[in-house]
């Protein structure tokens, strides 16, 4: 009974994470372009971290 | 062979169009997006984006794969050449219609709920299972409030979707599936609640969320799958025209957008150009394509003093004209008046989860009641009696039949999206399953709307070389039928090519003047000037210095396998008519070869209404396939209806289903697939049903556990999801030729790479 007083936070708290992690991907437009996103992987950008817009 | 788009040429946009239609993002930053159909790979994305960084003015340029489009952000008055620069690249770019944000919304809204609520079904239910597996006492108390909390805001955010559809159903007084869903999940929630307060040991709290988060599945799924055919059609290129270059009394021009041209300016409309409004002509001459107005196949010449409708193309020569009329009054918004006066079988269809679940919410709340009234007339015991006719509403909880419906139209579009058709919304496959009659329009459906060289075998092969050489300087439909013929290397080098609108193309070559076009133009020696007699058999001829070395005939094409389409449409029981703005010795060409049960030549866009009244009033079900402008309110007056991917904007946008490729088959195709869905779609609620009269004695009996219903509800729901999956494996595969590439995006990589 003891250990899950904390046992049961813990978990709840690992997937809570989880969760706000996959809403903050969502937010900030992860999922837009999934198809891009694959082949974008394979693109080699010359001119270092170039700051490009998602579009909204 | 790909789609052919020749026949409804694609103008560039120009600067001021691209400017118009450009969103100002605040401190002079503008943001465009373009619709890149031919976007394909990696190396696109890199090859595009670096090109148009490249450019001045421009800040930032991305690629959206999955959309095919491209956002541009530039600075400045002149807007950057990117049209121009993509289509160096290869890539014919367009505008599109923007977005509505709306259902974006819908969308990241339903995917949330499925988050929030997958994570509480899945915490809830490990809770659940320590207590099914004997925990007790003050441990189990402590897991159901766990519970209960966790349960809030998923309910709060998840649930809210429902609650909302229910409430909105239940104040107009109709029935839909959500109402049993949002009693069963509140009543669950506050049965256990009660429950857990009083040391009880049955809490559903696993049961109510782990149904909503199936349901959830189902419901973002189906907005998918929409979502995608909504994209792909609306990444087509944009056929009427934005605007138009507007001259002013002095002599200099404007570019205006067609809301705010009125009667009486004047605009000048280049070679290529659609007409914007209605109008008369002050200056020119030319040939006007109305294929895709009035579904006449054959070009109209046309000469100063004439009037022309919004909506044609100028093929030939500029020209100016005086507006008479302003957008809103013109032939474009009259079909639009015509199209929303005639909307009736598509408002008054009642889908069938709709019409399943105004007989199944009373029962089931009748059968919860009765259990009630029974337990307590039985045993006197109130709390009791509460808990097992709450049990039999949890276990009556249309989850199976919630799924039914969209589980199998998603599997069914998701089939079609294969095949180059898209699919607005499920109900849409419903009506077409149920049709009896089809009405086609000629021009541009069961035709490309597009002249074909009929008699090229009995051409000398060295005038024919020498029109199809011609040709390729003219975008007249008959230049572009000759000018295929082109490859034959022993005709002279022409010198001097110039095109004379209304009549032909005029060439020198080794001292000879060459005139390909009309006969009385074109043969001025011979005596059988045929003036007037423009199209048809010996209308258009090549001539060498005034004398006529050949002729040519023309017929507009069949489109590929119209008439295995038919013939699979009769075999499926289904009377096939056509309705035509073209003369009845065309229509009954057509007729007779595609064997069509019965046609009607010379309507107008009212006529087809008309008649496609009448069939509707004499009980049939009507589907209509249509392409042009004048078809538009006859698509809205059909049960249901079909547009080619060459359509004009708006037949596009009131059309059910739009199909991408050239080949007719996506008609029967259809039809076959949303028969077959329309089965899977009784089957399984039979299988709900089925599972409502096992389950439902057993919860009026109150031998219901949590453990049981969880298990109960499960098992429905996959039963039900594993006979829609028997949809995607049970048909033939694509039946008319195989698709090379990536299967869901070869349909718009077709279109794309033909025009």
């Amino acid at each position: 009974m003891t250990t899950l007083v904390y046992l049961i936070p813990v978990a709840l708290f690992l997937g809570a994470l989880g969760l706000f992690g996959f809403l903050w991907a969502l937010r900030s437009g992860q999922y837009e372009d999934l198809d891009g996103a694959a082949e974008r992987i394979l693109i080699d950008r010359d001119d270092g971290a170039q700051n490009v817009p998602r579009s909204k | 062979m790909a789609l052919d788009l020749d026949n409804v040429t694609s103008v560039l946009p120009s600067s001021q169009e691209i400017k118009l239609a450009s969103r100002s993002l605040g401190g002079g930053l503008r943001q465009t997006d373009l619709s890149v159909p031919m976007v394909h790979c990696g190396a696109c994305i890199q090859s595009i984006e670096t090109a148009i960084g490249k450019l001045d003015h421009v800040d930032a340029a991305r690629v959206n794969l999955s959309t095919k489009r491209v956002s541009i952000r530039w600075r400045g008055e002149e807007v950057p050449p990117f049209v121009a620069t993509l289509g160096r690249l290869g890539y014919q770019a367009h505008l599109f219609d923007p977005e509505v944000e709306e259902k974006d919304k819908t969308l990241s809204e339903l995917i949330r709920a499925v988050a929030v609520a997958g994570f509480a079904a899945g915490n809830i239910m490990l809770l659940s299972v320590s207590v099914w597996s004997g925990a007790e006492g003050a441990t189990r108390d402590l897991f159901h409030w766990v519970s209960a909390l966790i349960a809030i805001p998923a309910l709060a955010f998840a649930g809210g979707i429902y609650f909302r559809s229910a409430w909105n159903a239940l104040r107009h007084g109709r029935m839909n599936m959500d109402v049993p869903i949002a009693v069963g999940v509140s009543l669950a929630y506050a049965m256990s609640l009660y429950e857990t307060i009083n040391h009880g040991d049955h809490a559903y709290f696993d049961a109510s969320v782990s149904l909503l988060f199936f349901l959830l599945i189902g419901r973002t799924l189906d907005h998918v799958m929409r979502e995608r055919a909504r994209t792909a059609v609306n990444g087509l290129s944009r056929l009427a025209a934005r605007g138009a270059m507007m001259l002013r009394g002095d002599g200099a021009c404007d570019y205006l957008p067609v809301g705010e041209i009125e009667p009486g300016m004047h605009m000048l409309i280049a070679a290529g150009e659609r007409i914007p409004v209605d109008g008369t002509i002050i200056h020119g001459t030319s040939d006007l394509d109305c294929s895709l107005v009035s579904g006449e196949s054959t070009p109209k010449n046309v000469a100063p003093g004439e009037a022309v409708q919004a909506g044609v193309l100028n093929l030939t020569g500029p020209l100016t004209i005086e507006a008479t009329a302003a957008a809103k009054d013109s032939f474009l918004a009259e079909m639009v008046r015509l199209m929303e006066a005639a909307e009736g079988g598509r408002a008054r269809y009642r889908r069938i989860a709709d019409r399943v679940s105004a007989l199944y919410a009373p029962v089931v709340h009748l059968t919860a009641l009765v259990t009630f009234i029974g337990w307590i007339l039985a045993s006197g015991d109130w709390h009791r009696a509460i808990t097992i006719a709450i049990a039999v509403l949890i276990i009556t909880c249309p989850c199976a039949l919630g799924l039914a419906v969209p589980i199998v139209q998603v599997v069914a579009a998701r089939r079609l999206f294969e095949n180059g058709v898209m699919v607005k919304d499920g109900s849409a496959m419903e009506r077409l399953a149920t049709i009896d009659t089809a009405v086609f329009d000629k021009t541009g459906t069961l035709t490309l709307g597009q002249p074909r060289l009929v008699n090229a075998s009995s051409i000398n092969p060295t005038m024919l070389a020498m029109a199809a050489e011609m040709a390729a300087h003219s975008r007249h439909p008959f230049s572009k039928a000759i000018a295929g013929f082109a490859g034959y290397a022993g005709q002279p080098i022409l010198d001097a090519v110039s095109e004379h609108p209304g009549f032909g193309i005029e060439a020198t070559a080794e001292g000879d003047t060459w005139r390909l076009g009309r006969r009385g133009w074109a043969g001025w020696k011979a005596r059988t000037g045929g003036e007037g007699k423009f199209g048809g058999v010996g209308g258009t001829v090549l001539s060498k210095n005034g004398t006529i070395v050949a002729t040519f005939a023309f017929e507009d094409a069949l489109r590929a396998d119209a008439r295995t389409a038919i013939a699979q449409l009769r075999d499926a029981k289904v009377r096939v008519e056509m309705l035509s703005g073209d003369t009845a010795i065309a229509c009954g060409k057509v007729a007779a070869t595609l064997d069509v049960d019965r046609f009607v030549p010379c309507l107008l866009p009212s006529g087809k209404v008309e008649e496609i009244e009448a069939l509707a009033r004499a009980g049939h079900k009507v589907l209509m396939v249509g392409d042009g402008l004048n078809d538009t309110p006859a698509l809205g007056a059909a049960h249901v209806s079909f547009a080619p991917a060459t359509a004009a904007d708006i037949g596009r946008n009131a059309a059910d289903f739009v199909f991408l490729r050239e080949s007719l088959s996506a008609v029967p195709l259809a039809l076959d697939v949303s028969r077959q869905a329309g089965r899977l779609i009784r089957q399984n609620i039979a299988i709900a049903v089925v599972y409502n009269t096992i389950a439902v004695p057993i919860a009026i009996l109150g031998h219901v556990t949590p453990l049981i219903a969880a298990i109960a509800m499960s098992a429905s729901s996959l039963l039900v999801i594993g006979n829609a999956l028997r949809l995607q494996g049970s048909m033939p595969s694509v039946p008319a030729r195989p698709v090379p590439g990536d299967r869901r995006s070869a349909g718009i990589k077709k279109l794309a790479h033909t025009s």
